[in-house]
This record gives C-alpha cells, structure tokens and sequence, in this order.
C-alpha cells in the first residue's frame, strides 16, 4: 500500500444529475473513487455511461442551474463539490488540467497559439510577458511541437489535429498541475497519431508524477496506458481493478462483453460480439437492481442481487452485483 | 493579411467597370438625349444633328463609352437638365450631407444595437431578453416612412426639439463650434429614428452569436484554464461572437444609402437620397446615372470594408 499522502483526489458517493423536465436524474450514481500521485486511472465504458459527466464534475464545469451535484470530491482536504467559483478558478488549470476530446472545436479559431497557451499562466503563475512567452515556447516543445517560436504565433486552423492535440496538452500542463483530466483525448485523432499522443501523456506524467484519470471507450488504449482501470455502466461503477488483472480476470458480465467486443487481430473472420440492446437513456434508467441485467437477459434474475454493491473479490479488484458468478456467453 | 487585402482590392477593379459599363448603356436606353426638353423648341433640326455631331453622339457606342470614362476621371459628371450647374458640384454637397448623416445613423445604431444583443444573449428568455424581443419586434414590424413622419410630427412640431428640415439653420450663430453643434441638431433626429429602426439585425446576429459560443468547446477550455467567467466572456464569447456583424457592415452599409432616400425626402435633408428622388421626378438623367454610379460604388466600398474587417478579426480567412 502508498502512503496516504500520495493520494490526490478522494471520490465519496458521487451523485450528478441533470434536470429533465423538472426532475433530476443521475448521471453519475454513487460513484467512489480515489486517484493516486503517479498513476493513470482509466474510466471505460459506452456513450452514456457517465463517465464525461464524471471528468466535469471534478473539474466543476456543469451547467450550474440545471445541475445537481452531491457527495465528495476531496482534493487536499479541500471538498469540491460546492466549491465557490472564484476558489475553484485558482483551482482549475492551476491543480486540475483538462485534455478535451476534439481539438479543433478546444481551441479558440480567432487566438494565436502562443495567447491560448500564456493566458493559463497569466492566472496562475507570477512570470511577467517575457518569462511568460519564453514558458510558451517551452512547453511547445515540451510537447513535441517542432519550431515553437512560429507555431506559437499561429492560428489553430494552420496546425494538423495532433498538433492541436499537443497544443491542448501544453495549456493543460502549463501550470503543472497534480491531476489531469484527460476526456477521450485520442478519439479524433487517426492511430498513429494516437500512439504519439498516448506517449507524450506517459512522458509527461515521469517528468510531472501528475495523477492522470483517462476517460476512454478504447480498450486498446487502456491496455497501454493506464495502471487502474475503472469500468463505468450506466452511471455506476460496475468494476475496478489493475489493468493486468482486469484484462486477465475479467468479472463483471458488462467487462467480459465489453473485452468481447474488441476486434481480434489474430482471428480471421469471426463475427464481432455484440452486447445487446443499449444504455437506457437518463430519465428512463431504472433505481433499483442490477442495471445490466437487461441487456443480459439469458441469466436468471436470481443470480443479481437486489441492491446490487461492489464486492472486492481480490485486493483492489472490485465487483458490482453477484451476477458475475452465473454469467456465461449466450453462444 | 495584406495579400489578402491587397487581392480583395484588386478584385474591386473589374466590379466598378462592370458597374460603369452596365450604368451608361442603361443611361443610352432612356429615352431623349441633351438635346431634347433643354433646347429652344424652335431649333432647327439641322443644327441639332450638327450639335450632335460634336458633341459625339453619333459614335459608336463604345467609343462614347470610353469618352465618358475619360470624362469622369477628370471629375466631369456632366451637367444637370434642371438645375444647370455641373453634376459633379451638384452632388458634391450633397454627398457631404448624405456621408455625416450616415456615419451618426451607423454609430447610433451600434450604440443602441450591441449592448442590447450581449445583454438579450446574456440573460436568454429572461426578462431583459424579452424585452429587447418586443423592442426589436416593433421596430422591426413600422416601415421606415413611418416611424420617420411619426418622429418629425412628434418631437418636430408638437414638441419643437428639432428643426424639421435642413443641415443648417439660416440663423446659425457665427463660430466653427455653434455652426457643427446646428448641424449636428438638424442630423440628431432622423440618426436616431434611422438607428433605432435598424438595430434587429445586429441584436438578433449577435445574441445569437452569444448563446451558441457559450457552449463551444473552446470556452469550455478557456474555463477549464480557471480564467475567470467576466474574461471567458468577454475575450471568448463576445469577441467571437462580433464576427457575423463586422461581415455584415457592408449590407447595413448599402441599407442605409437605401433608406437615405425616404429619410432625406421625409426630412428634407438636402443630401444624395433626396436629389436621386427629385432627379427621378424632373428625369434629370445625367444627375440620375451618376448617383446610381456613386450608389453602385458605395455598395461596393461597403462590401470592400466588411471583407477588410473580417480579415483583421478572422485570421482563418486570410490567405496564405
């Protein structure tokens, strides 16, 4: 076990929901979680499982009025949830860094590169212009970004999507943050870029030992990347576990089908595996019960626990349910 | 950027000649020629073919194409049927008139116009939103000739606030400063009516603007930089959110020389929209092409600036 201080953020019983049609819904249903110096921490699952909205509770940007938060999110004894705005914006960029998906829209079209980059210092750091600009150039390069000088004098519309997505990454670690954010940071990005990008996050956290919690839909990236992996269904976690163990022993039914899933390069012509049916939408997501147990109707309803909690069936591997004893492919 | 702009400019070239071309052979259509309605009736036929003959109206019709284009690069617009004075002096004041009323009209406009769209795009469906809809709503719904007859009736001879036709009074106090503040007192009624009846548009672009930029990625990322929501909107939003207006300074350009000529009749402000109405009712046809000349080229000076504009502001338009 670490020692206690290594810890950066400690999730207790997360509750976020989204305002329909008058009533909340929980997008984010009781989710406990805690991110340590040095390690990446993957959250996996579909569209819809509440995992982005997860990513924007920690960083505090929701629509406030339509958004209701409850539960912990402790950074240095310093509860997040309810934080006043101002306190939150020494906070944001300062301690937290976000990575966003789609790094073109991320980027402002009218603002030269170097600006977007110095503007998170010019909040958040005491360096006057010049130390300021010279700091811009060296994070360009830090992120791999060959001849800084006139990149950073460029629009976001001249550079390609991976120097964007490098430029994203030098405004998210500018003012060296202990955790970064990183939602889906690959996913528009073609796979040999991806790799790059993946390898720079790595670099990255050996110089910083920035804590890094990747939301992803890929596996593949998490098999690379992360050391924890949390797997999200329907707003709860069904699953946590180190990545070695979760993609050797894989519990829950929702993680096998989702490594079922995964195109198989060494395996011709076998069809894919396909979870049927889909994520219930918000305000039709059942409160009670095992959430997965429609989409797995074949195992009888006995095997699923009635107030399903996660079971830790080896140190640091958890489990939601008790359905995983019985669960078996339908083919 | 100045590539751009220097190739934006050069494209202007070939606009203003077709312009040009279009406007004489329109002018060569209309019926008569200098020598009909301006001359003693009782002119024998042979001296006006002969007339014709020097002035060079039995050219051929390109060749008095290029003559009138000589001509008005010296300045010579020909000279007025009615008034017998040069075009060119003619319209010269006038324009003058036109140019100031104009230029207040725009700056009130936007004075009125972009606070009223960041305030509607600020508090969305709120209050000042809907109230700014409502405003917005009769403005846009009363025809210029309206609003413009309502006003002068109005604040000009019930409430006597404004002089009702005119630059400049006959009694002005001598003085730069007392002639400038009566000129400014004839302009400050038909501006402000004119101003008041045009802000739709830019409200509606702008508020527009606002509600969509606020949930642009980009903001999101200025957010998450800790900048502080007063600096996300004002460096974010708003300044992103300014671009569909500065594209449009050349329409609300042209607009304006349009409503120039039912607000410079209805106020009897002696400027271009005013003469274009009476050179159309005493078909003073010379004075007619070169306003519609000049109308033509201020269209295309307006579209000229709002490119100039948008290439300034938007960097993603420039050519490389």
């Amino acid at each position: 076990m670490e020692k206690p201080s290594d810890l950066l953020l400690d999730i207790q019983h997360l509750h976020t929901g989204f305002r329909l049609k008058g009533k909340f819904y929980d997008a984010v249903d009781d989710v406990s979680l805690t991110l340590r110096k040095n390690e990446i921490l993957a959250i996996v699952g579909e569209s819809g499982s509440g995992k982005s909205t997860l990513a924007s509770s920690i960083i505090g940007l929701y629509d406030q009025k339509n958004t209701r938060v409850r539960g912990d999110i402790l950074f240095n004894e310093l509860n997040l949830v309810g934080l006043n705005e101002s306190l939150f914006n020494r906070i944001r960029g300062k301690e937290i860094g976000m990575i966003f998906q789609d790094p073109l829209a991320a980027l402002n079209p009218l603002m030269r590169i170097g600006a977007q980059i110095e503007e998170t210092l010019y909040y958040h750091t005491k360096l006057n212009e010049k130390e300021r600009k010279t700091r811009v150039l060296e994070l360009l390069d830090q992120v791999g970004i060959p001849d800084p000088v006139r990149i950073s004098r460029q629009y976001p519309h001249e550079l390609s999507g991976g120097m964007r997505q490098r430029v994203i990454i030098a405004i998210a670690i500018a003012d060296k943050p202990s955790i970064l954010l990183a939602d889906e940071p690959t996913t528009a990005l073609d796979v040999t870029i991806q790799a790059q990008i993946l390898d720079l996050l790595k670099d990255i956290q050996d110089e910083t030992s920035a804590g890094i919690i990747l939301i992803t839909h890929d596996l593949g990236v998490v098999s690379e990347t992360a050391d924890r992996v949390a797997v999200m269904y329907a707003g709860q976690i069904v699953e946590v576990a180190p990545v070695d163990e979760l993609f050797t022993n894989p519990l829950h039914p929702y993680t096998r089908s989702l490594l079922e899933s995964m195109p198989q390069t060494d395996v011709d012509d076998e069809e894919l595996h396909v979870i049927e049916g889909t994520v219930p939408s918000l305000d039709k997501m059942m409160t009670d019960g095992c959430r997965f147990a429609p989409r797995i109707p074949w195992i009888d309803a006995t095997s699923h626990e009635e107030e399903p909690i996660l079971h830790e069936v080896s140190p640091g591997h958890e489990v939601r349910c008790t359905c995983y004893r019985d669960f078996y492919f339908k083919n | 950027m100045w590539k751009t702009i220097l190739r934006r400019v050069l494209v202007m070239i070939p606009q203003i000649i077709i312009l040009s071309i279009l406007i004489f052979f329109l002018a060569k259509m209309m019926p008569g020629d200098p020598f009909t309605g301006l001359i003693d009736p009782k002119m024998d036929v042979n001296t006006i073919a002969k007339l014709k003959q020097e002035y060079g109206l039995n050219d051929a019709p390109w060749v008095q194409y290029l003559n009138w284009v000589k001509n008005l690069f010296r300045g010579d617009l020909g000279m007025s049927y009615t008034q017998h004075m040069s075009v060119t002096s003619l319209i010269g004041d006038r324009a003058q008139n036109t140019f100031w009323l104009s230029l207040v009209t725009i700056i009130l406009s936007y004075l009125f116009a972009i606070p009223m769209g960041i305030i509607a795009g600020r508090y969305k469906d709120k209050w000042p939103d809907q109230t700014i809809r409502i405003f917005n709503y009769i403005t846009f719904a009363i025809p210029g000739f309206v609003a413009y007859v309502l006003a002068l009736w109005l604040f000009g001879y019930l409430l006597n606030w404004f002089p009702t036709t005119g630059t400049v009074s006959v009694s002005v106090a001598p003085g730069i400063f007392n002639y400038i503040l009566d000129r400014a007192h004839h302009i400050i009624l038909p501006a402000l009516v004119a101003a008041l009846i045009s802000t739709t548009t830019t409200v509606q672009y702008l508020r527009t603007g606002i509600i969509d930029n606020q949930v642009e990625d980009y903001v999101r990322t200025a957010r998450s930089k800790g900048v502080p929501e007063r600096v996300v909107f004002n460096k974010h939003i708003l300044r992103n959110s300014l671009l569909p207006i500065t594209a449009f300074i050349g329409n609300v350009i042209g607009a304006l020389l349009g409503g120039a000529v039912m607000i410079e009749t209805v106020f009897s402000y002696p400027g271009m929209g005013k003469l274009f109405m009476e050179s159309i009712s005493q078909r003073d046809y010379p004075v007619l092409t070169a306003l519609i000349l000049m109308f033509g080229i201020l269209a295309i000076v307006g579209n000229l600036i709002s490119d100039i504009v948008m290439t300034i502001v938007d960097p993603r338009i420039r050519v490389k």
